[in-house]
């Protein structure tokens, strides 16, 4: 909306990016939640106009270049279900976090399966079913990371 | 200034809006896509954007870094000390084993009638950090700390003391991905050093094992046989050590036994690789199709010339082990010119029937 909430959107862009690459044990990386992904959704549903389409696109082509096999498949899944969640913000707004938590699930299952289609199409399969574990860890994590989001956002406003 | 979180926020101008604008970004992202996969246009986007992405890259791997440096900052005099004589010990002992290397290439290069022994295949050597280490179940890849600044270019071989390691993938400004050998997506074109059977060797996928998937079941293979790089594929030079075979499956009814093999390189010890140049008129060196006689030898295929046709595998009359391995390894890769031969059209040297 104006310079000061799109330099927090930025901020806590770079923090979800550095969670995201930074390097873990292995049974640690396998549920690690996708921080960046969560932060993306946030910002669709509490400021919609602020972030929106292109913070998921320009954040997605951010995660093909860290752990992306081709350039623009995160940028594609992330476009998609933040135009999801830019659609439905208001009703996701009101809902209590339990119900929030289960919209989030969707979001990520579409944004997992997106990325298991492209990576399939373009002959880079994984298959582990390990692959769709962070899902379900990122809906567990959603009411606490969506209230430090708007702690923070609120906060400094 | 709504505040955020608090349902104030001005609804948006309508529907249409943000569909335009998803079908915008869409299509753009499948663009990009399509590019990146079939044409590799975008090396230089790439290269920029990993630029970008190193300080981040760089940061998130500065805690480990740290950990390392106090640790070794605050060993005690006794352990340096220690380590300090060990390390002599092996520099000796490894000063003897080269003095006999010397011998024995010199020995080899009379035998083959050379005039005087060959300089060694590995032209210049770059040590390389590594930055961050992505291992997990699904992908295998390292970040190093060199990058097209230093010389580094893409399909680069990276080795360590122990044998291979990978190939970089992206080369930024400062920085190179590597693949694993033990990555899913990674092939690495073998021989058994026992009884010279090529073969080729990809990631198995889960990490610390390469599997063989082409080697037939009647193929002289054990447990415990190294394998090294045949130097074929373009990437490796021959003869360098990969991995050593842990087990070996035959089953009376597959008509490929099932092996296993363990990487000879640690890559979750090492906190230091090599990067390799070498020498491209070494009779060692990965052998590459020659980029101009290339399109030339496809199109002698295209005209139907039968005598330039690849012969099929089941036609080779003889089924001693290294025919078998080369069949195997056929197709990937064409069969390799015995080394010091000049590298010749691949399809041209294959059309000859026997």
């Amino acid at each position: 909306m104006n310079a000061d909430s799109t330099g927090r959107m930025l901020l806590s862009a770079v923090v979800a990016l550095i969670l995201t690459v930074l390097p873990l044990p292995p049974w640690a990386d396998m549920i690690r939640p996708q921080f960046l992904v969560l932060m993306v959704l946030f910002w669709s549903v509490y400021a919609p106009r602020t972030g929106g389409i292109a913070l998921g696109f320009f954040s997605g082509l951010m995660l093909d270049v860290f752990q992306g096999q081709v350039l623009g498949e995160h940028a594609l899944a992330l476009a998609l279900i933040t135009y999801m969640a830019v659609l439905e913000h208001q009703r996701i707004r009101s809902k209590p976090a339990f119900q929030q938590a289960l919209f989030v699930l969707l979001a990520l299952v579409i944004y997992e399966f997106v990325l298991f289609a492209i990576d399939g199409w373009t002959g880079h399969a994984v298959t582990s079913w390990l692959r769709w574990l962070h899902t379900v860890t990122g809906a567990l994590l959603w009411p606490f990371a969506s209230a430090i989001l708007a702690y923070g956002a609120g906060r400094r406003a | 200034m709504a505040a955020f979180g608090t349902g104030a926020g001005r609804p948006l101008q309508g529907r249409g809006g943000s569909g335009f604008r998803f079908t915008l970004y869409a299509f753009l992202a499948v663009v990009v896509m399509y590019l990146d996969q079939r044409g590799h246009y975008l090396e230089q986007v790439r290269y920029v954007l990993q630029a970008a992405a190193y300080p981040i890259q760089l940061l998130v791997s500065s805690p480990p870094a740290a950990w390392r440096w106090l640790k070794q900052t605050l060993q005690t005099r006794e352990a340096l000390q220690a380590e300090n004589a060990r390390l002599r010990g092996e520099a000796r002992d490894l000063e003897l084993r080269s003095m006999r290397y010397e011998a024995l290439a010199r020995e080899n290069g009379e035998l083959r009638a050379l005039k005087e022994a060959l300089p060694p295949v590995a032209e210049r050597w770059l040590p390389a950090e590594i930055v961050t280490v992505q291992v997990n179940g699904l992908r295998q890849q390292l970040l190093l700390n060199r990058g097209a600044s230093n010389g580094v270019f893409k399909g680069q071989a990276v080795l360590d003391d122990k044998g291979l390691i990978g190939q970089t993938t992206h080369v930024g400004p400062w920085s190179a991905e590597v693949i694993l050998i033990t990555d899913p997506e990674h092939a690495v074109p073998v021989r058994i050093e026992r009884t010279g059977l090529r073969t080729i060797a990809v990631g198995a996928g889960d990490s610390g094992s390469l599997a063989l998937p082409y080697v037939p079941s009647n193929a002289d293979i054990v447990a415990g046989d190294l394998l090294v790089s045949s130097g074929l594929g373009g990437v490796f030079p021959a003869g360098y050590p990969v991995a050593r075979v842990t087990e070996v499956h035959r089953d009376a009814v597959q008509p490929l036994a099932q092996v296993r093999a363990m990487p000879l390189a640690h890559v979750d010890t090492d906190s230091e690789v090599m990067l390799v140049w070498f020498r491209a008129d070494h009779p060692a060196a990965p052998v590459t199709p020659q980029p101009a006689a290339r399109p030339e030898a496809l199109g002698q295929l295209k005209s139907g010339n039968p005598a330039m046709q690849p012969q099929p595998a089941v036609h080779v009359p003889d089924s001693t082990p290294a025919a078998g391995g080369a069949a195997a390894s056929g197709a990937a890769a064409p069969p390799a010119p015995q080394a010091g031969t000049t590298a010749a059209p691949p399809v041209a040297r294959e059309g000859q029937p026997q």
